[in-house]
């Protein structure tokens, strides 16, 4: 009975993956054949002109550098606000812990076109009310992006950041202060290592959100085109499949990233475990 | 706060406590506040804002209610306003994505949590988390080229012989929202599934087992036991679906016929070719107050609070 | 370098509940004290108040002679052993040893030094490179101790950092711990709900109860002359008669109650209030015949071999509970259960007991 339901289980996720898979396959394949439409049913023999044209398209290249500017600026604004609000939540308790966290996870809740057009609208209106209409910050344009964006990013960073502080123990910091330790240092020393990990994930999630939001960016940017927004206009405007060239790079640039993670992960559980049974053998060893 | 002073002394706190600040006020409150203030203003030129015309106005609102046509809804004729029919759409598709992601990622979510072996879940997990760091732009991408008519799909049918003319999925077979029903559902059932798993993970083995002890059949077990347990990973789901499936300005754009409206795209118009950002405020306004409903019709439904659904 | 510690007048309140009450101890430079009492007796708040985590709402704590309100933990000369020790677990060892030398600036080497020093004094050479991970519980232990000798404290507080060793490792943590306090002559102040390791390892201990200090003596006196009923039943176990006081001479007094009459000891100041008689059990002896005086019939109900000893459990008339221990020589018999023998104390041995010193 049970075996059954492992084996119908087991049936069922690999399906599921291929019904993940398949579609990336197939855009991935569409960049090789040497069609004009970006499609692999008729086979039309390898080529590879799309990677050359992709190479060439200094649009393209413009776009990804926008996407990659706004990510960092993203990452430097979201992190450390995430962070700060997942440490000062997890001081306080009560009826103002709810109304803070409440304020904070909405925007993720919020669609994404909300959060653009509020954030254009409110910039727009400070502009007019300081006097300053023309001044390029208040108008639309991928700083405007950045902001909006890090409106809803901070919410993951400070998830992210506050989950992690659960497993910390505030002894520690009692600890370093009674050792003599100044604020300073049991931040710098005792509490932020410890947050590292969530860091630096929530520093990487904060950067692929980043790369690969839409809506807001759409809203709030001006003429600048960022690799998504690019990736939709040539989608809309007649496609050629450059853009499966491209969609190719990115899927083997995400295998690898993910090869690196998994390869990390396991050699750092042996680590752990060689450790583990250290301390039990010295344990064993002193009670002989 | 006094806990934080304690803990962190008075410089540090005042540094947390203005970066919250900037977050909540100048990112999150005051935008929103300008934007329903906005949406309350009539659209004018810039030498005429803050001069007599520009007074306090419901005209933004009304506009939604003109342009009446006529349309029908499983097959019964009905004329109505045109944002409103594209905004009934919207709300019925996007529930439509929702459940079907639902019926998808639940069983997937339940093997993970309690039958899958535990060493193998991390590498599981991965396998499932790289179709979610592909853009979404390029997930939709791909059903584009899987969909059109010299497509893969319909040229793999009829080598099958399950159809001998090509079909024009874009255009739907079902209704003419059937491209972006399955591609949303496609781009999202993985913020279904991993809220429910998580959810799922945290029930003890030990109840499933002794309801089935019991001798309750496996329906059962999960209706009465699993389910209820994994309300607030189900709700968590629901409501991350539904926010982003109704919220895709992307996903209709690209795989969606001319017939299909979704209410972004109406809101984009407003807001990006007809340039008046006012009404565009109007209708951001009425979407977010149906997104706000959806959230608190799922915690009663669910009978879950709100920090149980964000993560 | 060691400091004495006075505490004058002590309370701590939290919101209407009073943590400490009125506490007044003196604590010698170089003594190893012990405040002993049950969870939620106060004994840990008054630890958080002498190395400066909470400020008591009343009265001094003093160290060296000068009064601490207002400095912080990270000015005064304590240094804190957690209960769960808060090793920092991303440090290696030696890093974690010379934590506080780091934080005040000192050199990296001046701090290896310092920390491989330490670890020789703890028994743990060659520890320096080890994460916390790698470590069992007792050495972890030790590196709780060296990270708290090296900031070179004048008292150390240690808040029950045996209870989560099991009890082989915990009674050899005990000699550990208290060689170790000879070794450096630093004034330890000890925490512990463990009457057997307070008794073992204190110069004197303080028993506690509800806020407040019921006895300050050396660990002896604590057992053999406990001054109230709370006392003697924290620190071992008791058979217990009430009755009627009737004073005799000579710091005796006589009590007749239910269960006959018995003659025992009592103290000056117990003179007029409610009082009962304590004795224990290894000093309840059994015999076949009855005593002159202090003696119980009653009926065994269950011999328990314990080792070293046989516990004897009777009833008496009224159903009243009796306990008394056999020493297991070889040559006492243990009585069989169902038998009928008196129980019978030395009236020098019994004690005429208030209940705990507690607020009316």
């Amino acid at each position: 009975m049970s075996r059954n339901r492992a084996i119908l289980g087991q049936l069922y996720f690999a399906l599921f993956i291929l019904y993940l898979l398949v579609p990336l396959a197939v855009m991935a394949g569409a960049a090789f054949n040497d069609s004009k439409l970006p499609t692999i049913a008729p086979w039309k023999g390898f080529t590879w002109t799309w990677f050359r044209e992709l190479w060439a398209d200094q649009t393209m290249w413009g776009a990804f550098l926008n996407s990659i500017l706004v990510a960092l600026a993203v990452v430097a604004l979201a992190v450390p606000i995430g962070t700060a609000a997942a440490i000062l939540l997890n001081s306080i308790s009560g009826k103002v812990r709810a109304t803070l966290y409440g304020f904070m996870v909405a925007p993720v809740l919020a669609p994404g076109l909300v959060i653009g057009i509020s954030t254009v609208l409110f910039w727009n209106q400070l502009g007019r009310s300081v006097g300053a209409d023309d001044f390029f910050l208040f108008g639309r344009g991928l700083h405007l992006s950045t902001l909006g964006q890090v409106s809803y990013i901070s919410a993951y960073v400070m998830l992210l950041v506050l989950a992690r502080l659960q497993s910390f123990d505030p002894g520690l910091e009692e600890a370093a202060l009674d050792l003599g330790a100044n604020h300073g240092q049991v931040l710098r020393r005792i509490l932020l290592p410890h947050l590292y990990p969530a860091i630096a994930a929530s520093a990487a999630i904060a950067f692929f959100q980043s790369m690969e939001n839409f809506n807001v960016t759409l809203f709030t940017k001006a003429n600048e085109t960022t690799l998504t927004v690019y990736v939709f206009s040539q989608v809309r405007s007649g496609i050629t499949p450059k853009i499966n060239a491209l969609a190719f790079l990115l899927i083997l640039l995400t295998l690898a990233l993910a090869l690196v993670y998994e390869v990390n992960r396991r050699r750092r559980a042996r680590i752990e475990a060689v450790r583990e049974a250290e301390a039990r053998r010295a344990e064993e060893a002193m009670l002989l | 706060m006094e806990d934080l002073i304690r803990r962190y002394g008075t410089g540090l706190t005042a540094v947390f406590c203005l970066l919250v600040a900037f977050w909540i006020l100048v990112l999150v409150i005051l935008p929103n506040f300008a934007m329903f203030e906005q949406s309350f203003r009539p659209y004018l030129p810039v030498v005429d804002i803050g001069g007599p015309k520009d007074v306090f106005t419901m005209g933004n609102y009304e506009k939604i209610l003109a342009n009446p046509v006529e349309t029908s809804w499983f097959g019964i004729p009905i004329t109505i306003p045109i944002h409103i029919s594209t905004f009934v759409d919207t709300v019925f598709f996007s529930a439509l994505v929702t459940l079907m992601t639902l019926i998808l990622a639940y069983p997937l979510a339940y093997f993970l949590a309690k039958v899958a072996n535990p060493r193998s879940i991390p590498t599981l997990l991965l396998l499932l988390f790289i179709p979610m760091w592909v853009s979404e732009a390029l997930r939709a991408f791909a059903w584009y080229i899987i969909l059109t008519f010299n497509g893969p799909l319909n040229a793999l049918l009829k080598a099958l012989g399950i159809i001998d003319q090509g079909v024009r999925w874009q255009n739907g077979v079902v209704t003419s929202y059937d491209a972006i029903v399955i591609v949303l559902t496609y781009c999202y059932v993985l913020f279904m599934l991993f809220p429910i798993y998580t959810a799922i993970t945290s029930l003890d083995t030990n109840q499933i087992e002794a309801a089935e002890d019991l001798g309750s059949p496996w329906w059962r077990t999960h209706w009465r036991v699993v389910i209820p347990h994994a309300k607030p990973g189900i709700a968590s789901g629901c409501v991350m679906v539904f926010m982003l499936s109704a919220g895709s300005l992307l996903v209709p754009t690209v795989v969606g016929s001319t017939k299909a409206n979704w209410f972004p795209q109406t809101i984009y118009t407003w807001f990006n070719d007809a340039l008046d950002w006012n009404t565009g405020a109007a209708y951001s306004m009425i979407f977010l107050l149906v997104c706000i409903l959806f959230v608190i019709v799922m915690m009663r439904v669910f009978k879950v609070k709100l920090s149980d659904i964000a993560k | 370098m060691s400091a004495g510690i006075d505490l004058e007048n002590v309370c701590c309140d939290f919101g209407t509940f009073r943590a400490v009450d009125n506490a007044n101890v003196s604590i010698k430079p170089g003594e190893f004290f012990s405040f002993l009492g049950p969870s939620g007796c106060g004994k840990t708040t008054i630890l958080r108040m002498v190395s400066g985590f909470i400020e008591p709402t009343q009265g001094a704590i003093k160290i060296g002679g000068k009064d601490m309100r207002g400095s912080r933990p990270n000015q005064r000369p304590t240094a804190l052993i957690f209960q769960n020790l808060a090793l920092f677990p991303l440090m290696p060892i030696w890093e974690n040893i010379s934590f506080g030398l780091e934080v005040r600036g000192v050199d990296k080497a001046t701090r290896r030094k310092k920390a491989e020093d330490l670890l020789k004094l703890v028994d743990l050479p060659g520890a320096a490179d080890k994460m916390v991970s790698q470590l069992s519980g007792g050495q972890k232990q030790r590196v709780a101790i060296a990270r708290a000798l090296a900031v070179e404290p004048s008292v150390m507080l240690l808040d029950e950092p045996l209870s989560a060793l099991d009890l082989k490792l915990r009674q050899h943590m005990r000699a550990e711990l208290r060689a170790i306090q000879k070794r450096t002559g630093v004034t330890f102040i000890y925490i512990t709900h463990d009457q057997g390791e307070a008794l073992a390892m204190s110069d004197r201990v303080g028993v506690m109860s509800q806020g407040r200090i019921q006895q300050i003596a050396a660990p002896r006196d604590i057992y053999d002359n406990p001054v109230n009923g709370f006392v003697a039943s924290f620190v071992g176990e008791n058979n217990i008669f009430e009755g009627d006081i009737s004073p005799v001479a000579d710091g005796m007094a006589s009590l007749s109650g239910p269960h006959g009459n018995f003659r025992a000891r009592i103290l000056p100041d117990a003179q007029g209030k409610a009082l009962k008689l304590y004795v224990r059990p290894e000093h309840t002896k059994l015999s076949k015949t009855a005593a002159a005086e202090n003696s119980v019939e009653m009926e065994v109900t269950e011999v328990a071999f314990e080792g070293a000893f046989i516990s004897v459990h009777g009833l008496a008339s009224g159903g009243k509970r009796i306990q008394a221990e056999v020493k297991n020589d070889g040559v006492t018999q243990a009585p069989a259960v169902g038998e009928k023998v008196f129980a019978t104390f030395d009236a020098a041995r019994a004690l005429l007991l208030p209940d705990a010193n507690v607020r009316g």
